[in-house]
């Protein structure tokens, strides 16, 4: 019952591989086998979204994705948005439109906006607000956060980096 | 909140998949997206001896329409995948219009057409569709592969024809006339959020503008998904309009007999039905006819 299966994956474009038991969850094997603890669990039954990850360029939640089911995935998780030290474009106009306090739910928001982002470069107030209607923020509020996304937005457009 | 143990397998093939659930006895399951089983085995409603993992199966994916306008979509297609299809767009606009009230982006990219009927909740938004367009299941199972309307597919909460050992492969839409008048209306506590109650409406007209045929499914409003044969019985014949409508509306809350939860009161959702119905009806008829207006 307890077999270990090898997994190999790509994360935030480092290769990794690491055994894993069929019933760890994708996000606990990003957390406490890879030691990427930006991945975020709150509900652990895809309601609140915290624990969204890109995998193969898709928003998805890593708490109901067995690790085993990754195996040959490109995976980015909040850790992979930054060059370094300097955030990026979407992290900035967080940061900028103050829209965390707690910061729990934030990696969630950042995947997921990433994600809108790349498939619609130009969305309007009500795409970003129906598209993080899978994301639960408790302390700061929505607002700055699609203020957030749409700045992002306008900066990418405009080629800010 | 995590699930308990399992044995895992990633077959490649259907024939597998089948070897691999009969090997492995009444407790093991298919896994298709895992949008609704996976949650399940976080809180350990499901415990399942070993999961069958169909998201390697290629020949589970795919949307195509055949030489006689039925639309296929393999099981295993993502709802985010129909939600986007330019194919689908125009082969069934209705169920176009329908997955992106499914749950959120992140459940799309991840839940399948044939993963939602096979869970078969009643106020998920796949069953109600298929069954309001008369669509086939195809699935296979120890018994081989069979056909199943969707009319005799839904046996009740989270319960389908489906036997042991069984898995559906395969979705069939009849033709779709360009010219059908369609809507798909519901209300949800929240963006996302299961439907407390929706509507799924079409209906033909004939040449001299009678309605031919007429379909009106409810979710959200019992065991399964419901078709609303007295309210489709007072469009069929009839030339479109407000008075008629409403009439189908008033006979759709006659014949809704939905339960009370959390969300909403029985009251309430066959009060929210029938308005449902006549918001559906007048959408659907607008969409066509654009001089009509509501």
């Amino acid at each position: 019952m307890t077999e270990q299966h090898h997994l190999t994956l790509t994360v935030n474009g480092r290769a990794h591989s690491c055994d894993v038991e069929p019933r760890m969850t994708l996000a606990d094997c990003l957390r406490e086998k890879l030691d990427l603890t930006g991945t975020h669990l709150g509900c652990e039954h895809g309601v609140c979204g915290a624990c969204t990850i890109i995998v193969d360029g898709a928003a998805v939640r890593s708490c109901l994705m067995f690790a085993v089911q990754a195996e040959g995935a490109e995976i980015t998780t909040v850790e992979g948005l930054a060059d370094g030290e300097t955030l990026s474009v979407l992290q900035q106009a967080f940061h900028d439109n103050f829209a965390l306090q707690c910061g729990f739910c934030t990696p969630g928001f950042l995947t997921t906006a990433e994600t809108i982002l790349a498939e619609n470069p130009s969305p309007t107030r009500a795409e970003v607000q129906s598209a993080i209607s899978g994301n639960i923020c408790r302390c700061t509020g929505y607002v700055p956060i699609i203020d957030a996304i749409l700045e992002a937005a306008e900066r990418r457009r405009a080629g800010k980096k | 909140m995590k699930p308990p143990k399992f044995d895992y397998f990633a077959p490649d093939s259907i024939e597998s998949a089948l070897t691999l659930i009969a090997e492995h006895g009444d407790d093991a399951r298919y896994l298709a997206g895992g949008q609704s089983l996976v949650p399940m085995m976080n809180f350990r409603v499901a415990a399942p001896s070993a999961l069958i993992d169909l998201n390697g199966i290629a020949t589970l994916r795919g949307i195509k329409v055949d030489k006689n306008s039925r639309l296929h979509i393999g099981a295993m297609t993502r709802t985010r995948e129909i939600e986007m299809d330019s194919t689908i767009a125009s082969a069934n606009p209705l169920l176009h219009a329908a997955a992106p009230h499914i749950a959120h982006i992140q459940i799309r990219n991840r839940g399948t057409i044939g993963g939602s009927l096979a869970h078969a909740d009643p106020a998920a938004e796949m069953p109600g569709i298929v069954l309001a367009c008369n669509a086939e299941i195809n699935s296979i199972g120890p018994a081989g592969p069979r056909s199943i309307a969707a009319g005799d597919f839904f046996e009740g909460i989270y319960s389908t024809a489906l036997q042991d050992g069984e898995m559906i492969t395969e979705i069939v839409f009849p033709p779709w006339p360009a010219a059908r008048c369609w809507a798909f209306q519901e209300i949800s506590r929240r963006e996302g959020d299961f439907a407390m109650i929706g509507i799924a409406a079409w209906f033909d007209l004939n040449e001299t503008g009678e309605i031919s045929a007429a379909s009106l499914t409810a979710i959200g409003a019992g065991d399964t998904p419901l078709r609303l044969p007295a309210a489709e019985e007072i469009l069929s014949g009839q030339p479109p309009g407000d008075v008629l409508f409403a009439e189908a509306a008033q006979a759709a809350v006659n014949e809704l007999d939905p339960g009370s939860d959390l969300h909403a009161s029985a009251e309430y959702r066959r009060e929210v039905g029938g308005v449902l119905v006549e918001r559906a009806l007048k959408t659907a008829l607008q969409r066509e006819a654009p001089g009509y207006t509501a």
